[in-house]
């Protein structure tokens, strides 16, 4: 192969090519063999750059530069300048906001802008998830090898040092859980991916699960290693059908490759791979709840301790990670936990998948550093609000906070969120403009924990079915004053007295609803008006 | 969804069956529950009983089980069955106004099933498919981005 001194690569999707992109590469062809650099610089057309406004853009490595939208006149300039004298054409630029996605993050590299970086997602949509070969050729299986080298002490090490923290919602980190299930007495232990992702507005695991299912198995078996289990489970939700055939699918595959099953790599790893799929209830997220359903009863969740970290799946210790905590594994087995600290926050170290929905113009899944902000989120990624302006966010399904504007500064990771007193939660955004009415979305918040109740303790049965009963009346004009004190007494009471995580976060919408919008609360009871005129007032 | 009766020794025949493929201990529970639902349309008395003798399990335990999960069902359904999603993204995205035109269209309130067994209507937490709010899940059917005037035409492709 000969080397190249640059590359330029000009974008060749669609709108790219209705702007003149090929014209542009036709003449950078002829003039680097004009200035007899047709041999030191190589030009290709760029076609999978994300979106971006400033099309055609024009990208120049080493140096990574973007120039863009540009015109074929300017073309002699760019060569002239930047290929023969190595000058960088500073008012050629494109400009930072027009750039998402990867091409947004090649820029970032040079410190500009906190973009898309896709550490858990990067084979998801670029392989073919149905297979192996495909998940191989992209380093797959490579972080197993390499976990096989190391003793069980040593992985769990580079884990710790990276400062990853669970994805799931609680960010407890994920290190010191694996060396509970390392030190914990008996001989047989479980891995258990949780695959029941059920927080409203949360589809980032279904999209790992659909995109690359091998991420979850080598992770699970370089967790198993490490903790010194032989026997696993991928609980995955029962509405998540195309997950679980591929998931089912990728098991074979591993276990024909001898990836699974016994002697794995002839380490003398053995690791048996089941997959459950779950019968619709919210609370087997819970990992106790979890346990329960795969030993066949009701989900409700168990009194804690003892930890399922001692006494878990059928009594023994039992390793339980969210889907995105598994998938940064094997990146981190590769680069190791320095290259992993670089990303995201010193407290809060890699990336985050979040889910964006709501008023904004772009909804989908984005993967970015942690540490990013709100605003940025709202700007850069969703293309900026729909319509009106910004109100609220609620994070993490049901599960996490309502985010005032006030906040929306505040860097994203668990410890900045959690000193300001809300939560980061799974990962979805519901971004929600002023004609959100906050009582409304307490409403259907609280609405979906009194569904999902177990109804195992009272606190939980009985808190969420008074409070949406107040919130009804409150939304239908029939509220009174002293019904906040009561929702703020409910809102104590569901999170100090809750046995799980569930009731636990059915408080916390109310807590915030009183503590940033008592105001528009009041406004329902006062006045009988609702501000965003969403609800019905019957008086 | 399975809409044909079946004799009672059919039933037995099936559940045994099922538990045969799949496990007689307690962990085998929900699968074979999920499987009969699949393949009954719901988990009936005689269902129950047969699993309660295969397992040597008490049929309370059973039923206990079976009526705690969204997905098992101990009731018969309609042919279809239309799931609306009521979560916080949907809501915002326009939910209200679909979920009113939907009951109207439909002439029933969530839970229940219409007089000509056409449709058992339900509400559902999130099933995780947001970025296309508000979603009508109609048996194995995904529709998104609904807005409530396509909910006649939507219906209507439903036998």
């Amino acid at each position: 192969m000969k080397t190249v001194r640059s590359m330029v690569l000009v974008s060749s999707d669609p709108e790219s090519q209705k702007r003149g992109s090929t014209e542009i590469y036709a003449a950078f062809e002829q003039l680097l063999s004009q200035y007899g650099l047709s041999e030191e610089v190589q030009l290709t057309y760029a076609t999978d750059i994300g979106n971006s406004t400033a099309v055609p853009l024009v990208m120049i490595y080493p140096e990574a530069v973007i120039y863009g939208p540009l015109l074929v006149s300017e073309v002699p300039h760019i060569v002239e300048e930047h290929l023969y004298k190595g000058r960088i054409v500073d008012e050629k630029l494109a400009p930072r906001y027009a750039l998402s996605g990867r091409i947004a993050w090649l820029q970032a590299r040079k410190g500009t802008l906190p973009a898309e970086n896709r550490v858990v997602l990067k084979n998801v949509g670029l392989i073919d998830p149905e297979s192996i070969d495909d998940y191989i050729a992209q380093d797959g299986y490579q972080a197993l090898g390499l976990a096989l080298t190391q003793t069980p002490e040593e992985v769990i090490k580079t884990i710790s040092d990276s400062g990853l923290q669970g994805r799931g919602g609680a960010g407890f980190p994920t290190g010191l859980k694996w060396s509970f299930v390392r030190k914990a007495a008996g001989a047989k232990k479980y891995v258990i991916c949780n695959a029941d992702e059920s927080e409203p507005g949360t589809f980032k695991d279904r999209v790992l699960l659909e995109g690359d299912p091998h991420r979850t198995i080598e992770s699970m078996l370089i967790a198993a290693y490490a903790v010194g289990a032989d026997e696993g489970y991928i609980y995955i939700r029962g509405e998540y059908q195309l997950a679980l055939q591929r998931l089912e699918a990728a098991i074979k595959q591993a276990e024909e490759y001898g990836f699974l099953g016994k002697n794995i790599f002839g380490s003398g790893l053995n690791f048996h791979l089941h997959v459950h799929a779950g019968a619709g209830a919210y609370v087997c997220g819970e990992e106790t709840a979890l346990i329960e359903s795969l030993e066949g009863k009701r989900g409700e969740p168990r009194s804690r301790p003892p930890y399922p970290t001692n006494e878990g799946l059928w009594g023994k210790p039992t390793l339980i990670n969210n889907v995105e905590t598994l998938a940064n594994i094997p990146p981190i087995i590769i680069h190791g936990a320095e290259w992993y600290r670089k990303m995201g926050t010193p407290s809060s170290p890699g990336t985050k998948v979040y889910t964006i929905l709501g008023n904004v113009n772009d909804k989908g899944l984005i993967e970015v550093p942690m540490g990013i902000t709100l605003r940025e989120i709202i700007t850069i990624y969703a293309k900026g609000m729909k319509d009106g302006n910004f109100k609220m966010a609620q994070t993490g399904g049901s599960g996490g906070s309502i985010i005032p504007s006030s906040l929306q500064d505040t860097p994203m990771d668990f410890e900045s969120f959690k000193k300001a007193g809300v939560a980061l939660g799974s990962g979805a955004l519901l971004i929600c403009n002023e004609n959100v009415c906050i009582v409304d979305l307490a409403k259907v918040l609280i609405n979906f924990f009194r569904v999902e109740s177990c109804g195992k303790c009272t606190p939980c049965r009985i808190g969420t079915k008074r409070a949406l009963d107040i919130l009804t009346n409150i939304s239908n004009g029939q509220g009174k004053m002293e019904d906040l004190d009561e929702l703020e007494n409910l809102s104590h009471d569901l999170i100090a007295l809750s046995n799980c995580g569930l009731g636990q976060t059915a408080g916390t919408p109310l807590k915030e609803m009183l503590n940033y919008f008592r105001a528009e609360v009041e406004a329902h009871i006062k006045l009988g008006i609702c501000p965003s005129g969403t609800c019905q007032m019957y008086n | 969804m399975a809409e044909q009766k079946f004799a009672e020794n059919e039933v037995v025949e099936l559940v045994t069956k099922i538990v045969t493929s799949i496990g007689t201990t307690r962990g085998d529970l929900i699968p074979i529950l999920q499987k009969v639902t699949n393949e009954l349309g719901y988990i009936s008395q005689e269902a129950i009983q047969q699993i309660s003798v295969l397992l040597k399990l008490p049929t309370k335990e059973i039923t206990s089980v079976a009526t705690f999960y969204r997905m098992l069902s101990t009731k018969p359904h309609g042919r279809h069955i239309v799931q609306f999603c009521e979560s916080a993204p949907c809501h915002i995205a326009g939910g209200r106004e679909v979920l009113s035109a939907l009951k109207e269209a439909l002439q029933l309130e969530p839970g229940e099933t219409s007089a000509d067994n056409k449709w058992t209507f339900y509400t559902t937490s999130c099933l995780g498919i947001c970025g296309v709010g508000p979603v009508i899940l109609i048996d194995t059917e995904i529709h998104g981005n609904v807005t409530p005037d396509q909910i006649p035409s939507i219906l209507g492709r439903y036998e």
